[in-house]
């Protein structure tokens, strides 16, 4: 495929205005948890800062998804607190963390496959009045429900279009390519009006021109003020494209800093790179 | 491929859900009415049995729609549905039946309330039910929930038979009111004895309609049945009031899916990470769902069973829960046509037909009595005397039919999985998805994706 340059009328998706948010919208800190005898993740503290790209990288059953489920509420911690815009999000049920705006993408695109990209994107937007059974089918009411459809709808549209994925909507999600899906699940994702994102490993199973293209949308979308958290395996990827780098190893945080820093760090080279270098 | 062309001329003569229904139906009445020609049935017999046909048409649609709900949309593994088909048929008997005197035929009364407000009870019960079973087990893995379904309609069946529930007094007055049933129960093993107006007496007094249909049976007794038409005329609009049931399920089972509600429970039947993910509450969408497919089996029962002269615990056996299955199995999961039709054939071939077929024989020829096992007549077969063996499996169908089932849907899973219409595409939303004004061109689209 050939890399259509960025046309200047190319759709944008403004981030939706939250007053009062804190600089630093995501505090992570002494998150703890173990399974049976093994500790996943140990004494985890970072912060993420606002309208950031931050990488997490690490081994191979470093914690880092581990971590991503605790921040989530996938999983529950052992102990730690997870903050969100300043307020405590830990422990609660994962709907309602991303109801707050912490919106998650999983490490296997996860794509509802019998369910065309279209149903796929229209699930995403919160406060649908219709996913209240009664309104769906009272005469009269349901009127009010399409009228928001209709709204939604239009988004749904403009996104897709921004990922160029428009030409799929139709199709059933499950026969969507390993890179569509990823596409599709990050689209999913921002419909939900996140103000922060994080992706586990979204350039997995996905071809390079089909990874720049990911890439251009993710620091297009930093530009309009989105936070992303990500985790991934491809150290020169992160090392390229993230402006801080959070290392893990063994369920700890074993360097946090700019890339620069990471890469000289000793105990990095030795822990990631088993000494390689 | 002329299969596939066959199937595609098909589609193309008949391109909307109400043609496929009326087609469907159409060959289906034909079928028996012409049979019933051909070996000599009377407008009586015929008229019975078409009746009849339509009377299983219905229940089977509607359940099948209901089920449709908690599996096809879902994907809730509720292989429960007859225990709330039971309580639903159950409360409305307990609720209506009238107090008793003692030393009646009828040991155990009711309430002696209108029946009307006993169906509404009944159909409530069942969603409280439906709540109970739903608010533990809906939290476990899928397959749980068969579990505690089927377990939970053996449990109301065997509750049904039990001595101790069989019979209790009532207190006089309960918070101050004072009650008219003094003895109420569920019959055990006897089941109950539904000495109440029938539903369908009921339902036309209440409309103000009993009038001109009494009107309306002179008129046949006048005209076609000259000896006691009630029955027939009864049994035919019953079965055409099953319909019109049918139709409300299906209106409302399509806007609950054709919504964003229905999108979730599509999304919790794919993945229900994701959509916990996506910010929805999966176990209340899911509860809602469970319990509105629960209330509409129970209503499912009662129309099924209300109009009988009386109830017992062996009609709630789970049989009549893997064939709602097989009716859904044949119509194809996740399409509200494709259920209704799937009650419709399922009830037409597999339930009613042998049956019909072995009445059509026996009307026809005047074969006697049959061997009283199967060795008498594979001896007869034996000494190339066909007529026995013929006779015996006749007096079979009953259980020949599960054979017949078992063979259809093993033929199923190999050829056609999907059933009838479950391979379509129905979109869950209110409104069309394809783009607002009008499509980008299609030019643009070529190029845009990124195929491997």
């Amino acid at each position: 495929m050939s890399e259509a340059d960025e046309s200047a009328g190319e759709p944008s998706i403004p981030i939706e205005d939250t007053d009062e948010m804190s600089t630093v919208p995501l505090e992570v800190e002494n998150l703890r948890k173990t399974f049976g005898g093994i500790t996943a993740v140990d004494d985890v503290s970072f912060e993420v800062e606002k309208g950031s790209l931050t990488g997490l990288i690490g081994p191979n059953g470093a914690g880092k998804s581990t971590t991503f489920n605790l921040i989530t509420g996938m999983h529950d911690p052992d102990s730690g607190t997870v903050r969100f815009n300043g307020e405590e999000i830990t422990g609660l049920a994962p709907h309602e963390i991303a109801n707050r705006g912490l919106a998650r993408t999983f490490q296997i695109a996860r794509e509802l496959e019998e369910m065309t990209v279209l149903e796929n994107m229209m699930l995403a937007p919160k406060g649908q009045i219709g996913e209240t059974l009664w309104r769906s089918v009272t005469p009269g009411v349901r009127s009010d429900v399409q009228r928001q459809e209709t709204q939604h709808l239009e988004r749904v549209w403009e996104v897709l279009d921004f990922f160029e994925i428009d030409h799929l909507a139709e199709e059933y999600a499950g026969n969507l390519s390993g890179g569509q899906r990823k596409l599709l699940e990050m689209a999913r994702a921002l419909l939900t009006d996140p103000d922060m994102l994080l992706l586990d490993e979204p350039f997995a199973g996905v071809n390079p021109s089909l990874e720049k293209r990911l890439l251009e949308h993710v620091h297009e979308l930093r530009e309009q003020g989105y936070t992303f958290l990500i985790v991934e395996h491809d150290m020169d990827l992160i090392m390229e494209n993230c402006e801080r780098v959070i290392v893990m190893h063994q369920g700890r945080v074993l360097k946090d800093g700019t890339p620069a820093e990471v890469k000289q760090s000793e105990e990095v080279i030795e822990a990631y790179l088993g000494g390689e270098v | 491929m002329t299969e596939t062309t066959l199937y595609d001329r098909f589609e193309r003569v008949i391109d909307t859900d109400p043609k496929l229904v009326v087609a469907v139906l159409a060959v289906i009445y034909l079928a028996y009415i012409a049979s019933g020609v051909a070996f000599g049935y009377s407008l009586r017999g015929q008229l019975n049995s078409l009746a009849n046909l339509t009377f299983y048409i219905g229940v089977f649609g509607m359940l099948a729609l209901a089920l449709n709900l908690h599996w096809g949309y879902t994907g809730l593994f509720n292989i429960g549905i007859v225990g709330f088909m039971g309580i639903g048929v159950y409360v409305t008997a307990i609720l209506a039946k009238p107090p008793v005197a003692q030393g009646g035929a009828a040991q155990v009364g009711g309430f002696g309330l209108p029946l009307g407000i006993a169906v509404i009870g009944g159909v409530f019960m069942a969603a409280f039910f439906g709540l109970l079973v739903g608010l533990p087990a809906l939290r476990l893995r899928a397959d749980y929930l068969a579990i505690v379904t089927i377990a939970f309609s053996e449990i109301v069946r065997f509750t049904m038979m039990s001595r101790t529930f069989q019979e209790f007094t009532v207190p006089d007055t309960v918070l101050g009111y004072d009650l008219a049933a003094d003895t109420v129960g569920l019959g055990g093993g006897g089941g109950l004895i539904l000495n109440y107006a029938s539903p369908l007496e009921a339902l036309l007094h209440a409309l103000y309609l009993w009038e001109p249909y009494l009107g309306f049976v002179s008129f046949v007794q006048a005209n076609l049945i000259a000896n006691n038409p009630r029955p027939v005329v009864d049994g035919v609009v019953y079965g055409l009031l099953l319909l019109a049931v049918c139709g409300l399920y299906y209106w409302l089972l399509t806007w609950t899916g054709e919504s964003p509600f229905g999108r979730v429970l599509k999304a919790i039947r794919e993945d229900e990470d994701v959509a916990n993910a996506l910010g929805k509450d999966t176990n209340r969408f899911k509860l809602k769902s469970f319990v509105l497919g629960c209330a509409l089996m129970g209503f499912g029962g009662i129309l099924w069973y209300a109009g009988r002269g009386s109830i017992t615990p062996p009609s709630f056996r789970p049989n009549i829960t893997f064939f709602v299955w097989i009716a859904l199995i044949i119509g194809g999961a996740g399409s509200n046509t494709g259920s209704f039709l799937g009650g419709a054939v399922f009830a037409a071939l597999l339930y009613e037909g042998p049956r019909y077929i072995k009445n059509l024989i026996e009307v026809a020829f005047n074969l006697g009595d049959g061997p009283g096992n199967f060795g008498q007549a594979m001896a007869a077969l034996g000494s190339l005397d066909p007529v026995p063996f013929v006779l015996y499996t006749l007096n079979s169908i009953s259980e020949l039919r599960l054979v017949i089932m078992g063979v259809v849907l093993i033929w199923l899973m190999h050829n056609r999985p999907e059933g009838m219409l479950g391979h379509r595409k129905e979109t869950a939303a209110s409104i069309d998805l394809s783009r607002p004004g009008g499509a980008k061109s299609d030019a643009a689209a070529a190029d845009g994706g990124d195929q491997q």
